[in-house]
């Protein structure tokens, strides 16, 4: 018995959201009367038991072998399976970011058990795990319990606050070794380019995006550009120059609409909405977003939206708590400077 | 060579969902699509099965209002589809779903490549790929942006995967399950040949026992349905002497708020 938290890593530091998985454990092991045990694989496990000890884990089990790479799926689904099976958690959670969805429905089909995944909110109910979760890009909330003895849940990032770290009792640390799993990874690695350095959208505190109205930068494009090429290095441009002192400014993660994205004017990573990411920070600021019902799927969770657009009649309005109606190119730099001000 | 994708319908993203009366979720009239996602899976499917001179089968889990989504696919240009159903069981559950979907791939037998969608707009629950890879024990390759090259004599495949952080390529043998991101393809229309003979086709539907298999209990059960709290929003519109005045007053607010 015992709730399970796995702590993902990236280069053997645990990844921020990770440490809400732990919350969200800690919330159902109080409310079902066990412990909270925090799962730590691969190299650097040590450092991890004692940061996840000090963040709430009443216990750490940890596998410290060195060959456990961080992308191998196969074998931590097989190590995950065996410690449910030894120890029968209540419940396994973990952050829904791409690797712990992967890892979980690959253990929890292996235990034949229930998985409730993209919960912002849980509860226990005569002794069930309750989880509620958007459905249909949020217009629709559900509530899905187990049938099984062990619940896999994952959370939604920024659904449960981060632990404040305690000083830590000594971590009860239970090592275990990788034996009885797959010794020969079925995938190769063949390269890999790390993008470093970008806040990402999911974590992302403040959030600034852009939409079509980016393509309206009064700057001249360089002679020889026309139409549409002319176009996207002006929106090219209104990114770099115009929304990307703003993030910086605030701190900020950098979105977009699907039509600044499908029209070139920034990567698919940035795009917020019903095919792009589900995003909740603190404060979300639309710069020339129409606001279309599959953009609001995507961030109509912001505590606090701004809307800044120089059509008095664009939806996004309805959805904002201050709106700034204005050509964004000459309030965004207006605004940049403003809260400079403010932050020095 | 053999690739199969599987789809289902999903109502319109500009459609208004919500819980009616009696508890059930609704988008009144609205039609179905094929589940946006998808696409680009049932894209690639054909782009695969045409470069290694093979067949395309889709199959979707569930009833009969899936057959939409199979249509379309034919449509575009899919060989074969299948829709897998069992009357009673909840076919919405991925353990009962992905024994559904392993029981049609191993009758099928000859499949080299599975492809997914990235996730289903409507649920968006993105566990049906994984766990359907992991019930046959085939290498489940996720977030795929590009295939490098897909070798049907050789056995094997190179694709790039979207990581979390950062770009991945990387090598595994067939067979697998991917899935696939919109960078991948620009999936094509259907045609009026495509729509012709999509309207035509008969649908053949494969139940547990057909397939030979014995369903697990549901993993999960869904208790109710809610409509999310109404948001009061009262915007407010700032209008300055002139932009730096209407900017500061904004940056004053923020402050306010308490978000920054
Ligand atoms: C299946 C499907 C999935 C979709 N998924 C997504 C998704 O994930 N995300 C998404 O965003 N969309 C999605 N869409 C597209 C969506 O329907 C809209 O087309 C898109 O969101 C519009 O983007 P936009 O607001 O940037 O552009 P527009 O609607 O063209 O709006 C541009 C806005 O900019 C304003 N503007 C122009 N110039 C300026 C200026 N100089 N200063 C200030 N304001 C200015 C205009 O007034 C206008 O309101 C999807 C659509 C479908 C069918
Ligand atoms: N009922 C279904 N029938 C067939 N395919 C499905 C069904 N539900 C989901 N899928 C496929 O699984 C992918 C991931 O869905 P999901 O796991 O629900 O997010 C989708 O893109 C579809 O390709």
């Amino acid at each position: 018995m015992s709730v399970f938290a796995w702590i993902e890593t990236a280069a053997g530091e645990a990844v921020s959201s990770s440490w809400e998985a732990l919350s969200a454990a800690a919330i159902l092991a109080k409310s079902l009367d066990t412990d909270t045990a925090a799962i730590v694989f691969g190299a650097n496990c040590d450092a991890l038991a004692r940061r996840a000890s000090q963040l709430g884990a009443t216990r750490v089990i940890a596998c410290p072998d060195e060959a456990l790479a961080e992308d191998r799926l196969d074998a931590y689904s097989a190590l995950l399976s065996q410690l449910v099976e030894k120890h029968e958690p209540e419940a396994v959670v973990s952050a829904a970011t791409n690797r712990g969805r992967e890892l979980l429905a690959s253990a929890a089909a292996d235990s034949e058990s229930g998985l409730i995944s993209e919960v912002i909110d849980l509860r226990v109910e005569h002794g069930s795990i309750i989880g509620t979760r958007p459905a249909y890009a949020g217009k629709v909330l559900m509530e899905m319990t187990s049938n099984s003895a062990t619940t896999f849940v994952t959370v939604r990032g920024r659904s449960f606050a981060a632990p404040t770290p305690r000083a830590a009792a000594k971590p009860e640390i239970e090592r275990v070794k990788a034996d009885g799993i797959p010794k020969d990874p079925p995938v190769k690695i063949d390269d890999f380019v790390a993008e470093l350095g970008q806040v990402n959208l999911a974590d992302a505190a403040i959030i600034v995006s852009g939409g079509r109205g980016m393509a309206n930068n009064p700057q001249a494009a360089p002679a020889g550009l026309s139409g549409n090429d002319a176009s996207i290095w002006k929106a090219k441009h209104g990114f770099a120059n115009t929304l990307r002192p703003l993030a910086e400014v605030l701190g900020a993660a950098i979105g977009a609409s699907r039509a600044a994205v499908d029209a070139g004017y920034i990567p698919y990573k940035h795009q917020v909405g019903q095919t792009g990411k589900t995003v909740n920070p603190d404060l979300y600021i639309a710069c020339g977003i129409s606001g279309a019902i599959q953009h609001q799927a995507g961030m109509r969770g912001s505590k606090i939206i701004v809307a800044i657009n120089k059509d008095a009649e664009a939806p996004i309005f309805k959805l904002a708590r201050y709106g700034i109606v204005g050509d964004l190119y000459e309030v965004v730099p207006a605004l940049t400077q403003a809260l400079e001000e403010k932050l020095r | 060579m053999h690739a199969v994708t599987f789809t289902r319908s999903t109502p319109d993203t500009a459609a208004r969902v919500w819980v009616d009366e009696d508890g059930a979720v609704t988008w009144g009239d609205v039609a179905t699509v094929v589940n946006p996602w998808d696409e680009y899976s049932l894209e690639e499917t054909i782009a695969q099965s045409k470069s290694g001179g093979g067949e395309s089968t889709v199959i979707a889990i569930g009833s009969a209002l899936h057959n939409d989504a199979l249509k379309h696919s034919l449509a575009m240009g899919i060989d074969k589809a299948l829709r897998l159903e069992e009357a009673g069981a909840d076919m919405k559950d991925s353990l009962v779903w992905s024994a559904m979907a392993a029981g049609a791939i191993r009758k099928l037998g000859d499949v080299d490549l599975i492809i997914f969608g990235k996730e289903s707009v409507d649920v968006g629950t993105d566990q049906h790929a994984y766990q359907l890879a992991r019930r046959l024990g085939w290498t489940m390759l996720s977030y795929v942006s590009r295939i490098v090259y897909a070798d049907y004599s050789e056995r094997r495949i190179q694709v790039e995967r979207a990581v979390e952080q950062g770009k991945q390529t990387v090598s595994a043998a067939l067979p697998a399950v991917i899935s696939v991101l919109k960078e991948i393809n620009e999936p094509r229309y259907p045609n009026f040949l495509g729509i012709r003979r999509a309207a035509k086709a008969e649908i053949p539907v494969w139940s547990a026992a057909d397939m030979n298999v014995a369903l697990p209990r549901a993993g999960t059960t869904a208790l109710r349905f809610l409509n999310p709290p109404a948001r009061e929003i009262s915007t407010e519109i700032l209008a300055g002497a002139d932009v730096n005045a209407t900017a500061s007053a904004l940056a004053q607010r923020l402050f306010e708020e308490k978000v920054l």
